[in-house]
């Protein structure tokens, strides 16, 4: 199969599905004549012109705004945020306005619209253009969450999202973009809401979602050398969860680990933790550990970097923890 | 416009300001591709008239707050050229111990509000600290600088409205370089005079050449005595240009070649160098001087940088909360 760039198959996606449909268009700052910020973009301006792939000033209320209002009015805007640190300028329009239109009025209006760019720390940025706010979008009814881990994933979910009829966060990273990985040649989709077990395994389960994904695989690659077998699952989805996958896992398993870029409180792990000891709570043979961020802003300085993100030794050591070994 | 008014040493000044402003900001530059400093890194090369001609006219305890490319105005207030390099190295000694990084340079000591990331997130700051003046009865003004790209943020036009209803003791200053990122000013709107903007909400407002240090100087100062008398904000637009890209990273492809040269022909350095020359203020030998000093205090800021240590890992759990006991999350 092809190799292509995480990059690329978000490009893609989103050009194969402006190709299908006219009421599709592109905004965002740089998305245009700069060829997109992190070169996502890249040719697009050229083969859809200035109709379609709109370069924006920096207004990101502004812009969601129009996005929302454009698609309450039958397009289908793909709204690029340079980051989704920058999206907290606009998201009364995104939580107040797409997550709220549907339902206010009484269904007459659908917002078919898809906010996406990349989330999370990308090395020494300090803690403004470090954050990761899947779980603050996915706590809001109306929304659907996807943070793809691989250029195969982001692809097909690119579709579905652009497809779908509600408004969708869609979560990249910067420090994925370039990252390789086998894409088929042809159409295909990955359904919104379904996890992926990326590797099986019988010992322990882990649960994680986009960029950190990569830590994960390693992590089990380690502690298979250690004669543990993880079997690790990709979310793929953070809002809906599948929650099936996870719980029918840990029934095989009886052992859970959460590892997510994210603050402690309120975020996917703890969400996912409540459900499996609910609906699990007979098969656990231990309890349920989580690797996240530490409860602080990150700041600048690499040693404090290191000590705040989630790691292969702290995957490693809350594995073994679960599994009673040293 | 009346050079003549300002005294020799003043010159001097400016002009050992300014080069201390642009050596610097080289040397973080070469320090980057080296990947001694690391993250996004935004040089003021180019612009620093527009910092200089503000340090002339401030007093100790007026205020100052940008955006993230803000090495620059912090020294301006008096931070040290070495709290500014070991903040760019993320060393526990810089000016904001390596927490914010270059981006983010902070000194409460200095009255130096912040590099801010998130763009046009400092401009309704800068009308706060001015409000704190204005409600605390004191008569210190806060200069509040911005990019072009700034300005087409809604917390731009919504700080303004409220700084001229409130008549507060704020100076607005555009930092027009033509450039936010690769967009160029008249790719956002119809309004390509910045200052205009300010006419909306009857604000005075003018704009001024940002290469010339006595320009920057003089609008400067009116705009900063209408503060201290209570009179109320003003927008500035000082036209300038950065010669480097937007940030390391930018090969900066959406502007001509002949276009860069063409600013640098009117480099803010150079002019000033000029009129000491000119006016015979000193001799090669006392410019040799300056130079070297020049040299000097960033070859030191860069030695004290390195030879000081990172933040100790239990730094995270520091400068959260006001209280040292907050019981964090720690599983
Ligand atoms: C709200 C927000 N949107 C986008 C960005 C990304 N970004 C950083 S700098 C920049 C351009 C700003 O240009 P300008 O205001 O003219 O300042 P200059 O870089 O020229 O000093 C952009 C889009 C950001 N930091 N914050
Ligand atoms: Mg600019």
């Amino acid at each position: 199969m092809r190799t292509i760039q995480f990059r690329e198959a978000l490009r893609e996606a989103m050009s194969e599905e402006m190709r299908k449909d006219p009421t599709i268009f592109l905004m965002g700052e740089e998305v245009a004549q700069y060829d997109g910020a992190y070169k996502v973009s890249q040719g697009m301006l050229a083969e859809f012109g200035e109709k379609r792939v709109i370069d924006t000033p920096i207004a990101e209320l502004g812009f969601a705004g129009i996005g929302v209002g454009a698609a309450m009015n039958g397009l289908r805007p793909i709204i690029e945020f340079m980051t989704f640190n920058f999206s907290l300028v606009a998201i009364d329009q995104i939580i107040n306005s797409a997550a709220k239109i549907t339902s206010m009025s009484g269904g007459q209006f659908s917002v078919p619209i898809v906010f996406r760019g990349p989330t999370g720390s990308a090395g020494m940025l300090s803690s403004q253009h470090s954050q990761a706010f899947e779980n603050w979008y996915a706590n809001c009814p109306g929304l659907k969450v996807i943070v793809p881990s691989n250029p195969n994933d982001a692809k097909g979910l690119l579709k579905s999202a652009i497809r779908d009829n509600n408004p969708v966060i869609f979560m990249e990273s910067e420090q994925m973009y370039g990252d390789k990985g086998e894409v088929p040649d042809g159409e295909y989709l990955i359904p919104i809401g379904v996890a992926d077990i990326k590797r099986k395994g019988k010992d322990v389960t882990i649960v994680s979602f986009g960029k950190i994904m990569k830590v994960v695989l390693n992590a089990a690659e380690e502690l298979s050398k250690e004669g543990i077998d993880a079997e690790v699952i990709d979310l793929r989805t953070v809002r809906p969860i599948d929650y099936a996958t996870v719980i029918e896992s840990v029934k095989k398993t009886n052992r859970l680990v959460l590892v997510e870029e994210s603050w402690p409180l309120g975020n996917i792990s703890t969400e996912v933790a409540f459900k499996v000891q609910k609906d699990a709570f007979d098969y656990l043979d231990a309890p349920i550990k989580r690797v996240n961020c530490m409860d602080v802003p990150l700041p600048y300085a690499p040693s404090l970097i290191e000590a705040f993100l989630p790691n292969i030794e702290r995957v490693v050591k809350e594995v073994k923890s679960v599994m009673y070994r040293k | 416009m009346g050079k003549l008014k300002f005294s020799k040493d003043q010159y001097l000044k400016w002009y050992e300001e300014m080069l201390l402003y642009r050596k610097f900001e080289e040397k973080a530059g070469q320090l980057y591709i080296q990947q001694k400093i690391r993250g996004f890194c935004h040089l003021y090369i180019g612009q620093e008239a527009l910092v200089a001609g503000a340090a002339s006219v401030l007093l100790k305890d007026d205020n100052m707050i940008t955006a993230y490319r803000d090495h620059v105005h912090p020294m301006a207030k008096g931070v040290t050229p070495r709290a500014v390099m070991a903040e760019l190295f993320a060393k526990s000694t810089g000016c904001s111990k390596g927490k914010g990084g270059s981006m983010h340079m902070f000194s409460k000591e200095h009255r130096f509000f912040g590099g801010h990331g998130i763009v046009g997130g400092q401009i309704p700051l800068g009308a706060g600290i001015a409000f704190a003046d204005k409600f605390l009865g004191n008569d210190n003004v806060t200069l509040c600088y911005m990019g072009d790209g700034a300005v087409r943020q809604g917390a731009f036009h919504e700080a303004l409205n409220m700084a001229m209803t409130w008549k507060l003791p704020v100076v607005f200053i555009i930092e027009n370089n033509n450039y936010a990122m690769g967009t160029s000013v008249e790719r956002t709107s119809n309004i390509t005079d910045l200052y205009k903007l300010g006419h909306a909400y009857e604000m005075p407002s003018s704009a001024m050449d940002g290469m010339t240090v006595e320009d920057v100087h003089f609008a400067i100062e009116e705009a900063v005595l209408r503060a201290r008398k209570g009179d109320g904000p003003t927008l500035l637009e000082m036209k300038t240009y950065r010669y480097r890209g937007h940030s390391m990273s930018d090969p900066a492809k959406y502007r001509t070649k002949e276009e860069v040269e063409e600013y640098k022909a009117q480099d803010p350095i150079q002019k000033v160098l000029k009129t000491i020359i000119e006016n015979k203020w000193a001799s090669d030998e006392e410019l040799e001087t300056i130079n070297n000093r020049v040299k000097d205090v960033v070859e030191d800021s860069v030695t004290f940088a390195e030879e000081s240590p990172y933040p100790e890992a239990s730094e995270l759990y520091t400068d959260v909360y006001a209280e040292a006991d907050y019981p964090y999350i720690v599983d």
